[in-house]
């Protein structure tokens, strides 16, 4: 059975959610920030939040955590890696993954259900959809415009885009969620975690951690 | 022995800044017309020992290359 880690920063605030939505398809435990190493989990989580209270610049003080440098190691390694949020945004400062998040052009806290598309089913996080199927899934963030200074260079590493019409945040060609050039890491705005039951309004977000739990061990 | 140091960081030329455009477009009903393209960064004060290590600070932490400049006063 997979073993999922999710890692707790202070100011972390989705790890209950990602555990409770891993624990579905697999063993899930937590993962304290100051820990250096990853306990033998098959994927890490970083989950979404305010991570040191983002006080500097989102992300920016979570990539120095210890933790950070036993995710690095492991990602190098070829082992799964997902960010949602905020995780995402400590992934891009930590260049594990390529690109920034900036705030939403509409400067605002947004909070809703969007649909995005899976523009990749070859990452180990979305090898249970299919290629341009959509999902449904809540985006919560202040902070979530996506943005690469030559999105064209990235093309093949988008993994979600924003359907049509629903970008909700200003996002550079609709990118939603992208991968390293391996693949192995993969971040993205929106909740999956938040999005694994039908009681909430969508259990699409289920499907990224059942591709986990499928990760040959 | 330390120095009192500014860091000026700006966003990127060609990058959206919707707080540079939030106050331009505040200015005109205030009454002040021909203003434009206002752009909004952040200054860092800090005291340092070693003014040679700035620039590493700058890059590693006070900013993000990928979407910021920056600009140590002289």
């Amino acid at each position: 059975m997979t073993r999922f880690g999710v890692i707790r920063f202070p100011g972390s605030c989705d790890e209950h959610d990602a555990l409770l939505a891993a624990r579905r398809f697999g063993d899930a435990e937590i993962l304290w920030h100051r820990d250096r190493d990853l306990k033998g989990v098959d994927a890490v989580v970083v989950p979404g939040g305010f991570s040191y209270g983002d006080y500097l610049r989102v992300g920016a003080i979570a990539r120095f955590s210890p933790v950070m440098d036993a995710v690095a190691e492991f990602a190098a390694d070829g082992g799964p890696v997902l960010g949602i949020c905020n995780g995402f945004q400590v992934l891009c400062e930590a260049h594990l993954l390529p690109g920034a998040l900036l705030p939403n052009t509409s400067l605002r806290f947004i909070a809703r259900q969007v649909d995005i598309e899976v523009a990749s089913d070859s990452t180990p996080f979305t090898r249970a959809c299919e290629e341009g199927a959509q999902l449904s899934i809540p985006v919560k963030h202040t902070t979530g415009r996506y943005y690469h200074p030559d999105p064209d260079s990235i093309a093949d590493q988008v993994v979600f885009r924003y359907a049509a019409g629903q970008n909700p945040n200003g996002s550079v060609d609709d990118i939603a969620g992208v991968s390293n050039e391996a693949g192995n890491v993969v971040g993205l705005m929106p909740h999956p975690e938040h999005a694994v039951d039908e009681l909430t309004g969508s259990a699409d977000g289920g499907k990224l951690f059942e591709s986990l739990a499928r990760v040959p061990a | 022995m330390s120095v009192r140091k500014r860091v000026l960081i700006r966003p990127k030329q060609g990058i959206l800044d919707p707080q540079g455009q939030t106050v331009e477009r505040a200015l005109p009903a205030l009454g002040f017309e021909g203003v434009s393209e206002v752009r909004v960064g952040r200054m860092v004060e800090l005291d340092v020992e070693d003014e040679s290590r700035l620039p590493e600070i700058c890059e590693r932490l006070l900013t993000n290359p990928l979407i910021e400049d920056y600009e140590i006063e002289q």
